[in-house]
């Protein structure tokens, strides 16, 4: 039997104070999409070195002799996917399986999840962050663009549900 | 104090921190619901606000917290990463990912969590940010022009709305208050299974209300700095903590001497001091004194600290901020650079008699005048730059 979800504002004030504890500790705050960036550099340094040492993002993201790898964000996100691991253990929810409505078939709900993953990353490269790394993080330390992303990823997401709601309802 | 990073906590260890902090954070974002995309798009949907309720909930937590140590002295908000604006990408950025959401169910953060408990969706999602990346990646010589557009610097939302950042947390705190008590009707009404309908209305009035107080309190609450820089600035208060005031012909000649336990610090504008100033003075205005930018230079104890300005008036501010703030060994030019200007710069004999300790000086300051005059010339670079406090780098971009 699955455990029930924490309450939503106890979840939400625990996640805010270890937030908190990041920007008081390391100065910054938390972050997802980086981690997405950091494997893509690495994949692509590996498998077509030329290409990568030619590509100026490539550079810019992981200059020569720095590894990807050796950095915060991704010792974060692996922290991340080991702190939900546990929490489906503790709360009983580890099941291998593709979560949608029971109208939608599963491979539209894949194909959906690939699509959405490929405009998530794209669009977090062009922000300069997630919902994580943009929104949450800036709104702790007040930033003006980490509200501008904010409003604007949840702004569009409400213009597009309509078009979309088979997708859920 | 804070941040900890990388005076207490080396840049080594901190990776560690990184991953114990993500830990929770995985932890809470699972616990909370966010690996279900069913729960997650329910916000959009009017039929669980569950995602609205934690991320307001997170939001107002911290920026109240970043805030309260701000205001007591022990979190830095000059060095901490302050997420550049950037107008046009975020604003591109954004509808996309809002899109992404819509299709995906997801966002990065919570599509490691729900793969981590073996949701294939969430799997796959990820799978498609890496090729989202990998589109970007390539296609950067194309966009970069337009990713380095509408740079907007380091914008706070205090600094846009005009109001203090504890105005800023109360209008925060507000908004969500009600967000949570609008949605939470509307929930009710679209949702007939919502846990929302058993929801122990009377904790959650009184939660509220504690939530305003505390934002309400945010809001009055002077800022530590505006405390501080009303202190110094105050009469009263200078007089009950006098500084020391350094005479003209002293620096002179501590400057001639080469003094190594001199440092001349500038406390006129920016502008005012690549025109010119003292040789090897630095600036510091008023504002950066709080940070750390200047600490390793202002805490060198056996360094000499002379601070000037124009005018007697604004160094002694400056100085007795500068004793409020901790700092020793600190010292005003008596009469400010107009004084130093008129009795060694422009110095003349007077047409009397003079005392034979009243010729040394004079004697003194013809000879420096011209020495000096040189020296302001040819000034050197501002020494010890080096020692200035990094701001911090995060985010997840390349900049």
């Amino acid at each position: 039997m699955e455990t029930k979800y924490m309450n939503p504002y106890l979840a939400g004030f625990l996640l805010g104070l270890i937030l908190l504890v990041a920007v008081f500790v390391t100065g910054r705050g938390l972050g997802a999409s980086g981690v997405l960036r950091s494997v893509v550099v690495a994949s692509v340094t590996a498998v077509a070195p030329e290409h990568a040492a030619e590509g100026e993002f490539y550079q810019r993201a992981a200059p020569k002799g720095t590894s990807p790898f050796k950095a915060w964000l991704v010792f974060e996100v692996l922290g991340v996917i080991l702190g939900a691991f546990l929490s489906g253990v503790v709360a009983n929810r580890l099941t291998l399986k593709t979560e949608h409505p029971p109208h939608v078939k599963s491979r539209l709900r894949l194909g959906m999840a690939l699509l959405g993953g490929v405009l998530f990353g794209l669009g977090s490269q062009f922000a300069r962050g997630c919902t994580s790394g943009a929104a949450l993080s800036g709104m702790a330390v007040f930033s003006a663009g980490g509200f501008l992303t904010m409003l604007v990823i949840f702004g569009a997401a409400y213009a597009s549900a309509y078009f979309f709601r088979k997708l859920w309802i | 104090m804070g941040p900890l990073v990388p005076d207490i906590i080396t840049n080594e260890l901190n990776l560690i921190v990184a991953f114990f902090i993500g830990i929770g954070f995985g932890y809470i974002l699972e616990q909370a619901g966010f690996s279900s995309s069913r729960k997650l798009t329910g916000l959009f949907y009017g039929t669980d606000f569950t995602v609205l309720r934690v991320f307001f909930s997170a939001g107002v937590t911290a920026a109240s917290g970043v805030l309260l140590l701000a205001n007591f002295g022990m979190l830095d908000m000059n060095i901490i990463y302050v997420n550049p604006t950037y107008l046009y990408p975020a604003l591109v950025g954004g509808t996309i990912m809002g899109v992404g959401f819509i299709l995906g169910g997801y966002c990065p953060g919570t599509s490691f969590c729900a793969a981590a408990v073996g949701k294939i969706d969430a799997m796959v999602f990820v799978f498609g940010g890496l090729l989202g990346v990998l589109l970007f990646s390539e296609m950067f010589s194309l966009v970069e022009n337009f990713y380095q557009s509408g740079f907007l610097g380091y914008l706070t939302v205090d600094s846009v709305l005009g109001i203090s950042k504890g105005q800023s947390a109360l209008l925060l705190i507000v908004i969500a208050v009600g967000a949570f008590i609008v949605t939470t009707k509307i929930e009710q009404k679209f949702n007939a299974s919502s846990p929302t309908r058993n929801f122990p209305l009377h904790y959650h009035r009184f939660a509220a209300l504690g939530v305003l107080l505390l934002g309400l309190v945010l809001a009055v609450l002077p800022d530590r700095e505006t405390r501080l820089l009303a202190n110094a600035s105050d009469e009263i208060f200078q007089k009950e903590n006098p500084v020391k005031l350094m005479t003209a012909d002293e620096l002179a000649f501590r400057i001639l001497d080469r003094d190594p336990s001199l440092q001349i610090i500038d406390v006129r504008d920016a502008v005012e001091f690549s025109k010119m100033s003292l040789p090897g003075a630095v600036n510091i205005s008023l504002q950066s004194m709080f940070g750390k930018e200047w600490r390793g230079l202002l805490a060198q104890p056996r360094k000499k600290k002379v601070f000037f300005a124009n005018n007697e008036a604004d160094a002694v501010r400056a100085a007795t901020l500068a004793g409020v703030l901790g700092y020793k060994n600190v010292r005003v030019l008596q009469g400010g650079f107009e004084g130093f200007t008129q009795t060694i710069l422009n110095a003349e004999l007077p047409l009397r008699e003079l005392t034979r300790g009243e010729a040394d000086t004079y004697r003194f300051r013809l000879k420096a005048s011209p020495q000096l005059a040189t020296l302001i010339r040819e000034r050197d670079q501002p020494k010890f730059v080096e020692v200035r406090a990094k701001k911090i780098q995060g985010g997840c971009a390349i900049d």
